[in-house]
Formats: structure tokens, sequence, C-alpha cells
């Protein structure tokens, strides 16, 4: 199981350094705001300490209070990452889009 | 069944993550991608609600919560305040990964107390280790986000703070850090408070890392937090047993470091040499004296310049963000378009206060993006090119660190404006950019100093432009 763990960790990190290095860097704003968002998946671990319910009180608040901060971290980065991307136009294409 | 499909949705998740980034690598893809990991993200957040045993209140309280603060900020954010934005949502993502994992040891406590395991669990000294970690980096990422934050908002001096014995106070911590950690694995259960000193610890070391990192270094610790900041989730998804919370960590955590080299790169430094140098503390040294005279120009005459000129290429800094300038300047290129010359803007890796800062200005204020230009592509058409107009850059032009072995920025690539036929400088005055380095461009026989604001230069040029 661990070994699993470590095994997949390391496969993500390679694919990572292939998948970024590809990235130009006119969109580096938007991804990093983009991998920003991607990086609340922890809200996982957050709902889990929140929502389980033979957890204690305290570790469920403190679930809560991280499945707060994970929500802003996922709405607002992908919120403010499509903001901006919708800005990145061709010319030809006009202004609307 | 159930925990299958559960499981199923996050190598959905997962791979809709892979593909999203994927797409981000073309202007054309881009929006698309974000949109396809957001639906990953969705997905994996609606198969955990599934699990059973879930109670939703708090659920429900900390999602309200987070997903109105998140969305308001996001929606009424300016595009100038970018980097303070993504500092700050860095720090989020650490502390959210903290407290997943005080919560994991909250639950666990009393029973590794009393000597029980909770059924399911992996070894102890696994998920004592694994929260630790998770605890040190969230930590970090947490209030050196937010010291980031407050240089780039203007809240605290965004120079460079450094102190005597600072490396030793670092280094001091980071080995009680390794002591406490030692500890806690071994006896996880026993001291209660010596977890709480980790969590100080690890906050300390955070507020240490991005004080001595001040102005145009700040890509650097931005994009370093950001990596922190996915590595803090992934080591949340070892204490939750999650390959999901792994696979899209290790992505984030790749980017950032990604990220990091191209910035250290772009300034010919090394990680190490950005991170404890304090570039610019040192006021600058050059080898050689600059001398010569500057020639201001008026914006009468610059306007006969550039009225004749057949090509023009801008080149921002952060001045631009500071002056807020970008919707001129997109107005000015405008107009020289349509007086038949071709008009590019040239973008240093390292202008602005984050990596890509100059284009989503640019982008805002409409400027099409094959306008847009990369230093690489300018550089060697640079000579052909009849005006370069310098707008509130500084260090990134400098041909002293092409020239002038002797001088602080020596060997950083530049955008080699002082090749072009003629050169204007916007700027308030002469005084040295970030790093403290004379400019000698300022000085050359082909250079023409506009001074003043920024915005009202380029609106005095446009005023020109209609009036005749």
């Amino acid at each position: 199981m661990l070994v699993m763990l470590v095994f997949v960790f390391i496969l993500a990190m390679f694919l990572g350094l292939e998948l970024i290095s590809k990235v130009p860097s006119q969109l580096h704003t938007p991804l990093m705001s983009g991998s920003n968002a991607i990086s609340g998946i922890t809200i996982v671990g957050a709902l889990i300490a929140a929502g389980t319910v033979e957890n204690e009180t305290v570790s469920t608040i403190l679930g809560m209070c991280a499945v707060a901060f994970a929500t802003i971290n996922v709405v607002g980065g992908y919120l403010v990452t499509d903001r901006m991307l919708a800005m990145f136009k061709q010319k030809d294409k006009g202004s609307q889009s | 069944m159930r925990e299958s499909l559960i499981d199923l949705s996050y190598i959905a998740a997962s791979v809709l993550f892979i593909l999203g980034l994927k797409m981000l690598s073309s202007q054309q893809t881009a929006r698309r991608g974000n949109v396809v990991s957001a639906v990953g993200m969705a997905i994996a957040v609606v198969a955990t609600l599934l699990r059973q045993d879930m109670a939703f209140g708090y659920i429900i309280a900390g999602a309200a919560v987070g997903g109105l603060i998140g969305g308001i900020a996001a929606l009424r954010v300016p595009m100038t305040s970018m980097p303070e934005f993504v500092a700050l949502f860095n720090g989020f993502g650490g502390i959210a990964s903290l407290l997943v994992g005080w919560a994991a040891y909250q639950q666990r406590v009393g029973p590794w107390a009393a000597g029980e395991a909770i059924p399911g669990d992996p070894p102890v000294w696994y998920l004592a280790a694994a929260i630790y970690v998770t605890l040190l980096i969230g930590g970090v990422t947490f209030s050196g986000s937010l010291v980031a934050y407050a240089k780039l908002a203007g809240r605290i001096s965004g120079k460079p703070i450094l102190f005597r014995g600072q490396h030793l106070v670092n280094g001091a911590l980071v080995l009680v850090a390794l002591g406490c950690g030692v500890m806690y694995v071994l006896n996880p259960a026993g001291v209660y408070p010596l977890f709480v000193l980790a969590v100080i610890i690890a906050l300390g070391l955070g507020v240490l890392t991005a004080i001595p990192i001040g102005g145009a270094d700040m890509p650097v610790i931005i994009c370093l937090l950001n990596s922190y900041s996915g590595l803090a989730a992934c080591a949340s998804g070892f204490v939750i047993s999650n390959n999901v919370l792994i696979v899209s960590g290790s992505l984030v955590g790749a980017s950032g470091i990604v990220l990091t080299k191209i910035m250290c790169k772009a300034m010919n430094r090394s990680l190490t040499n950005v991170l404890f140098g304090g570039l610019g503390v040192s006021g600058g040294k050059t080898s050689v004296a600059v001398q010569g005279e500057a020639k201001p120009i008026t914006a009468e005459d610059a306007y006969y310049v550039l009225e004749a000129a057949s090509s023009v290429v801008f080149v921002p800094g952060y001045g631009m963000a500071v002056a807020q300038a970008q919707h001129v300047v997109r107005e000015l290129g405008e107009i020289l378009e349509e007086n038949g010359a071709e008009v590019k803007y040239a973008i240093h890796p390292v202008a602005g206060r984050m990596p890509g800062h100059m284009n989503v200005l640019l982008a805002e204020a409409n400027v099409p993006y094959e306008q847009l230009v990369e230093m690489d592509d300018i550089n060697p058409v640079i000579d052909t090119v009849d005006v370069a107009i310098v707008i509130g850059a500084n260090d990134v032009v400098n041909p002293a660190a092409r020239e002038d072995e002797g001088c602080d920025i020596y060997g950083m690539p530049i955008i080699n404006v002082d090749y072009a036929k003629t050169c204007f400088v916007l700027k308030r005055s002469l005084a040295s950019g970030f790093a403290g380095v004379d400019n000698p461009l300022f000085f050359r026989e082909n250079t023409r100093m506009l001074f003043g604001d920024a915005k009202v230069s380029v609106q005095a040029l446009v005023t020109q432009f209609k009036e005749t």
C-alpha cells in the first residue's frame, strides 16, 4: 500500500514536469492560478475530516476550517483563471468571446 | 461497490486534471482546459460526499463560507493585483492541508495513547510521519505566502529584510523541526505540545523564508510557494492514503518547480542565491562607472520619430503595472498599427512580479495574443526595429548585464533594446532598478528619455497622434 502511494507520487511528479515544461511563458500566470486551484484538492481530505460521523468534535471543527480554506482555493482559483483566460484572445476572433 | 465507484471517480478526476493541464499549453485550448480541470475537481468532491456515514452540517458551513469568499475575491480582484492574489491563495492551500493533517492527528491521538489502532489505518509510525510532513510544508506555505502577499500588496516593505545570523536561525529552526519530528514519530501520542510547537516552528520558518526576498525576486518565491502548496496537498494525500491527492498535489508541486527553475534561469541566478542572496541590499555594484548624459525628449519630438517608424516594440515592466498604463499603451499600439507600423510587445520572463504578469495585463487591455513575443524571439530581430519603447522596465533591459562582468546582474539574459535603431525609455527619473545597478542604457547614443509618469507620457503621445 505505502509503496504504491510512493510509486504514484513519483510517476505523477515526472508527468507534471513533462506537462508543465510545454506551457508557453505567456500562459504562466493562468497556469499558476489554475494549478493553485488544483492544489485545493486537499478539500477531499477536509471533507472526510469534517463529515465523517464518528469523528470527535475538535477534529470535525478543524476539518470544517480546512473545508472553508480549500473551498476558497478551489472556487477562487478556477474562477479567476477562467476570467484571465477569457482575456487571452486572438485578433481575428473579435473582442466578444 | 460504493467504495470502488468512489475510487474510480478519483481516477477520473486525476485524468481530468492531467488533461486540463495539458490543454493549458496552448492558448486555443487553455480556457477549456481550465473547465476540464474544474470538472475533475467537482467529480472528486461529489465522490467524497458519497462516502458512507457522512454528516453534512459542518461541510455545508465550511463550504458556504469558503465559496462565498473565494467567489467574490475571484470576481473582484483587479488584474494588476494578480501576484498578491495568487500568493494569498497559495497560502490558503497550505493552511487547508495543515488543518487536514491536524484533524487526522486529533482524531487518532486518543486511541493511540490508549494503545489502540484505528481499523484500516496504515502503521502508526508512517501515519505520524506523514502528518508531520504535511504540517511542516503546510505551515511554511501558509506563513510564507502571507508574507509574500503582504509584500506584494504593499502592506509591508517590499525590500529584502536580512538580519545578522539569519542563516543560523534558519538552520537552528530546521534542526529543531527535524528533532521534534523524530520525537513525534517515535511517540506520536505522547506529547501534544510537541505537535503545537512544530506548527509554530513551521510558521516561523515560512516567515523567515519569505522576508529576505524582495522586489524583482518575488516571482521566484511565488513559484516556490506554489510548488509547496501542491506538495502540502500531496503530503496530506499520504495521510489519508488517497491517490487523487497525491497525483494532483505532485502535479502542482512539479509545476511550481518548473516555474521556479525558469524564473531563476531568466535571472541567471541559482535558487540558493535568490533565497539567501538578498539582492539589492548591498546597493548594487558596477565595476565601470556609468558616464554620459541622458538625452531627454519631449512627447512632440517622440511623436515625430514614432510617426516615421515602421516597426515598434514595447517592452513593459513592473512600472507599467504600477502606473496602470496597459490600456493607454494598447491604444498607442493600435494607433501605430493604423499608421502602418508593425507593433509587438516583447516580454521578459521575469518582467513584473510573477511569471506571465505582463501578459495578463496586456491581455486585459485587449492586446491580441499574437503580438506578445518572448525575449528569445525578439532579440534576433531587434536590430531591425525602428523604435523600442521601454515602459517601466529597467533591469531586464540593462546592457550592463551583457557587458559589465563586475556588475551584480551580469549574465542575466536581457532584451537588447539598445540594439534597436532608437530606444525610448519612459521613466520617472534616472534612478536604478530593483537590483540597484545603474543602467548605461539611459546614456546610450540612440536612447531618448521620456521623463514622467508612464501613463501620462503614453497618453501625451496618443494625443499627439490624434491631433495631427
